[in-house]
């Protein structure tokens, strides 16, 4: 049974704008998602779906078999965890520890198991020294982590992460997604919103292409990011190392080839095969 | 450690900006970049409270005795969160507010605001609750709303992290439009080396209240160390050059043209 079933799923918004416009797709336990497309394509309005935020106009999502629209939002919340594009939408405790004990301590965890998860979390993402602060007056990137952190501390079996590098600078960047990247390593999945496609070359197993609410194109990051038809119908434009091997394309540069090292790696072969 | 007291946010920082001079300012977490852009339009002391030393002066205004309502008719600011800053229930109105409360003509801010949307492609959501838009649309919103005064300098704050690679180029579309037709002069934070090679004239790295450089983008992007040492991302053609170069075949290049010479040359040459 795959973790995500979507199916025929459309959304309209109560100003009557179609968010979603039927949408299919399936996740399998263990894939790692980006979910790309230009703004107001219904990105973070489908991702809402995934943890029953928001209930479809018309069809179906199911999510670890539990149906979206009638399961409870506290099994849900068992199931998924949702990092939402702004983090002070869901940080509210007085200090950092006590925001990533609270998803723990609510499943109704033994008081040292919410503490070792706490632990391993803030350790993880360098939160030890600031434990006892309030989250609302750290900084914009140490908040990220905090909401990130929280989250995992339910170790759901689904995360959800909107625009999570959004105003992190490189280093923590990295330290984020490399931590999300070991999560989904013990089997569990990934959806990744975001828009930068330098995140989506280097992390995802596969990227939803949405456009007008609707999927345009779903397949491996390079496939898809190297499909310049698809991203030019979906007003998207590819990444930097996409428009040069499509522009290197007529002297045999393969167009998937999106990220650093795999295109250097067939821009050497194809020079090498050449002398 | 943020928290655990006062904190010197910006430590002696000096620099002058001419007029149509499109500036990107980087630099890691913490480093002062949002406390900078607060200076510029006043909000820095006035709003924030906190020591203040030194002189910002934008247009022969110093921000000592100007208060930031009396700022905000010549430096528009675009904040890193554009929720913070949308409060009407109309996107239209939204963009029109500046204007009314400069007490334009009504004609005047008709067409200012069908120019600002139109710029940044919102027009089809003009009568939209702001409320139901995408993060990225709210940014547009923002920033529609920012150009509509036509300021003599425009202060954004990540403005591209939410937008759509498109939306990102039409942002920067728009700075140099600005340029080119008011003269207007832009500074810009972002953490995105490309959009800043893309833009800027000139790029100051800050850190820990510092100018640790002031200078081309192009020749800071080359340089591995400094970029590592501002937590800057190289621009993806930058890191091919690198791993090119590491792997035997010595290349430099940074924007797309020179790259896209450089790398069919040796496939179709004859050997």
């Amino acid at each position: 049974m795959p973790l995500i079933e979507v199916t025929d799923l459309h959304h309209s918004f109560p100003d009557g704008w179609d968010a979603l416009d039927g949408v299919n797709f399936a996740v399998e336990a263990g894939e790692y998602v980006a979910l790309i497309g230009p703004n107001g394509s219904g990105k973070t309005t489908l991702a809402k779906h995934l943890n029953g935020l928001l209930k479809p106009t018309s069809g179906r999502v199911l999510v670890a078999g539990m149906d979206t629209a009638h399961g409870s939002v506290a099994a849900l919340a068992r199931r998924v965890g949702y990092v939402f594009q702004n983090p002070d939408h869901q940080i509210f405790c007085t200090t950092v520890e006590e925001e990533i004990s609270f998803a723990p301590r609510a499943q109704g965890l033994p008081p040292e198991i919410v503490g070792n998860r706490a632990q391993e979390e803030m350790r993880a993402f360098g939160l030890v020294e600031v434990a006892a602060r309030p989250p609302a007056i750290l900084s914009p990137g140490l908040r990220r982590k905090v909401a990130i952190a929280s989250v995992l501390a339910a170790q759901p079996d689904l995360l959800v992460l909107d625009e999570p590098s959004v105003g992190l600078d490189a280093h923590e960047q990295e330290d984020v997604l490399a931590r999300v990247s070991d999560y989904r390593h013990d089997g569990r999945s990934v959806v990744l919103i975001t828009h930068d496609m330098a995140l989506v070359t280097r992390w995802a197993t596969r990227c939803l292409l949405l456009s007008e609410g609707r999927i345009l194109a779903d397949g491996t990051p390079g496939a898809v990011l190297g499909d310049s038809s698809a991203l030019a119908r979906a007003g998207m434009r590819p990444p930097a190392l996409a428009r040069l091997a499509q522009a290197l394309a007529p002297l045999g540069m393969p167009t998937d080839a999106v990220q650093v090292e795999a295109f250097g790696r067939a821009y050497l072969e194809l020079v090498e095969g050449r002398s | 450690m943020p928290g655990s007291g006062p904190v010197e946010a910006l430590r002696g920082v000096t620099f002058a900006m001419q007029r149509g001079e499109l500036l990107a300012v980087m630099g890691p977490s913490g480093a002062g970049k949002t406390t900078l852009c607060l200076a510029l339009c006043a909000l820095v002391p006035h709003s924030t409270g906190g020591t203040f030393g030194g002189n910002v002066v934008v247009q022969s205004r110093n921000t000592r005795s100007t208060l930031p309502a009396e700022m905000s008719a010549h430096v528009g600011v675009v904040f890193q969160d554009p929720e913070s800053q949308l409060f009407t229930t109309i996107v239209e109105d939204e963009v029109a507010f500046a204007l009314e409360s400069q007490g334009l003509p009504r004609e005047e801010i008709g067409r200012r605001v069908d120019w600002a949307l139109e710029r940044v492609r919102m027009t089809e959501h003009r009568h939209r609750n702001p409320a139901y838009l995408s993060g990225g649309q709210k940014q547009r919103v923002a920033i529609a709303a920012a150009i509509a005064p036509r300021p003599e300098l425009l202060v954004l704050d990540e403005p591209t992290a939410s937008l759509d690679p498109v939306g990102a180029q039409e942002v920067i579309q728009v700075l140099a439009d600005l340029r080119r037709d008011l003269d207007s002069s832009v500074l810009v934070v972002t953490h995105d080396a490309e959009l800043a090679g893309d833009f800027a004239d000139r790029l100051l790295l800050l850190k820990e209240g510092h100018i640790g450089y002031d200078g081309p983008p192009a020749q800071a992007f080359q340089d591995p160390a400094l970029l590592a040492e501002y937590a800057i991302r190289p621009p993806a053609l930058a890191e091919l050059s690198a791993w090119l170069t590491e792997h035997g075949r010595p290349a430099r290049f940074h924007t797309f043209e020179q790259a896209s010479e450089a790398l069919s040359r040796p496939l179709t040459t004859a050997d």
